[in-house]
């Protein structure tokens, strides 16, 4: 776990220091923040879809910062050549690819966390109460939702050469399966023979990403969702994640890298 | 028990019957085969030279000592272990033709970060990095990220991160590439001072004056294959000649007239 948590601190200082990620991080903060600064008479339909609009800039601004580090992180290694001096360390590729993923992860958290937070104060100041534990529900489901795009992005990574074909293929994926991925299985039923079977097997194949989105429960302050729900779809999202981060080392470990 | 270890192990490196082979580029091409049927050991405490003209397969024996690339037919050891296994890595030291570090860090910073990968402990870690960086005379520099330093000084970064856990054998490709007369006379200080600590180093070079005065031995690789090896001494009797037309007559180089 040493190499892992080392090659996950690098991940981090890389992005702190990159300065495309400090623009979004920023603009996201700072539209919040604007956003929650809004006072409309306190009225609760545009409490709502302040809530809804601040919370989808969230969702779209994680993505990108999800789908964007984690397509760089392989390829940018092998392009850059730091990988070379790397490997010929003690470091195994499966570390290299767990280490990745963890700082990955990990930015993703701290930037959720982030967003959070100004979320709730927004939230707080329009509804004058904290919010309660539905919103510690969505940022757990959001970073468990994080946790798969990651890893499936890891994965193309070492299929792709390209890490603007793989950012591109990963965006459409994960926005198809949001989208899509919860009308798999009426469409199946829709269809007959060969074609049926394909979207079925779709169904099931799929990490069921669009379960993470429960953005309506804190929109429409519902009650929070039962525990077992939660607990569920972590253990379903930890193990697409480990499923995905093992492909990735079966594609990367026996890989040639030449100089 | 590391200490046992140590001394009973007298053969650093060891390669057998070793054949790499890659597709051709060339559309319905067969497999070119880069190295063919090496056999090589280093004992504990040389410096080996290992020369040849470009494409000879000196860097892919280096890639495949180091888990870079895989073997199509025999096997490598380093250290009496596989070099398949990530732990054959743990006490050498590899310094890449080109500089290859993360950009965005300080050099204190890369060396910091290698030094835990090595798991060398928080109490001696500042105090390798200390010694390292004065030995490659980056003290000053130590704090600047990677990516203001001129070509000389990345390169010395380089040695700095290679030596950094204080390895037994050191695999060094071309170390005096693209630098100039003071740098090669500080890298070839620094591998001088390494051999009189009694360290086995590994390394490829074009500069073949810089071989002769630094190598116990050479290796002569051409077209994938072990021409000669030998004492730099031996040769020299054998041939009647520098290293240099040593190394051209071996290779098959005819001036033309």
């Amino acid at each position: 776990m040493n190499n892992v948590f080392a090659l996950a601190g690098v991940v981090i200082k890389e992005l702190y220091r990159r300065k495309d990620f400090y623009v979004l991080f920023v603009m996201t903060a700072l539209l919040t923040l604007l956003l929650g600064a809004m006072r409309f008479f306190d009225n609760a339909d545009i409490v709502r879809f302040l809530k809804e609009i601040c919370l989808l800039l969230i969702w779209i601004s994680t993505l990108v910062i999800a789908i964007t580090t984690a397509a760089r992180q392989i390829p940018a290694e092998r392009e850059s050549r730091t990988i070379f001096p790397l490997l010929a360390k003690p470091v195994s590729r499966w570390e290299l690819i767990a280490g990745k993923f963890a700082g990955c992860w990990l930015a993703c958290v701290i930037a959720l966390v982030v967003f959070y937070f100004f979320f709730g104060v927004i939230t707080a100041t329009h509804e004058h109460a904290w919010p309660g534990v539905i919103f510690l529900q969505a940022f757990w489901m959001h970073a468990v939702f994080l946790a798969v795009v990651v890893a499936l992005v890891l994965l193309g990574s070492v299929a792709f050469t390209a890490q603007s074909s793989n950012a591109t293929i990963s965006f459409i994926v994960v926005l198809g399966i949001l989208f899509a991925g919860g009308h798999l299985d009426k469409t199946a039923a829709g269809l007959r023979g060969t074609n049926g079977d394909i979207v079925r097997a779709l169904h099931f194949a799929i990490p069921h990403l669009e379960l993470y989105d429960i953005r309506d429960f804190v929109v429409h302050d519902l009650a929070k969702i039962d525990w077992q729900y939660i607990g569920e779809a972590t253990l379903y999202g930890a193990l697409y994640t480990g499923l995905l981060l093992g492909l990735t080392w079966l594609v990367f470990r026996r890989k040639t890298l030449t100089l | 028990m590391a200490s046992l270890y140590r001394v009973r192990v007298n053969t650093v490196l060891e390669i057998k019957d070793l054949r790499v082979e890659f597709p051709s580029r060339e559309l319905g091409g067969r497999m070119k085969r880069a190295v063919d049927g090496l056999n090589l050991t280093v004992q504990s405490g040389e410096v080996l030279g290992f020369l040849g003209p470009n494409g000879a397969g000196k860097t892919t024996t280096m890639n495949v000592l180091l888990g870079f690339v895989n073997a199509s037919a025999g096997s490598a050891s380093i250290f009496g272990v596989d070099v398949r296994q990530p732990i054959a890595r743990q006490r050498i030291g590899y310094l890449p033709e080109l500089t290859y570090y993360y950009k965005f860090l300080s050099a204190e910073e890369l060396l910091r970060f290698y030094a835990k990968i090595f798991r060398i402990p928080a109490a001696e870690r500042e105090q390798r990095i200390d010694s390292v960086l004065k030995l490659v005379e980056l003290e000053a520099a130590r704090k600047r990220l990677i990516k203001t330093y001129s070509k000389g000084m990345q390169q010395r970064v380089g040695l700095a991160q290679a030596l950094i856990n204080d390895p037994d054998l050191l695999i060094l490709d071309e170390p005096t590439s693209g630098l100039d007369p003071v740098g090669r006379m500080k890298v070839r200080q620094i591998i001088q001072h390494l051999k009189k600590q009694g360290k086995t180093v590994f390394f490829s070079s074009h500069e073949l004056g810089e071989v002769e005065t630094v190598c116990d031995r050479v290796a002569i690789l051409h077209e994938g294959r072990l021409l000669v090896e030998g004492k730099v001494d031996d040769l020299v009797r054998q041939y009647q000649c520098h290293l240099e037309q040593i190394f051209l007559k071996i290779i098959g180089f005819k001036e033309e007239a």
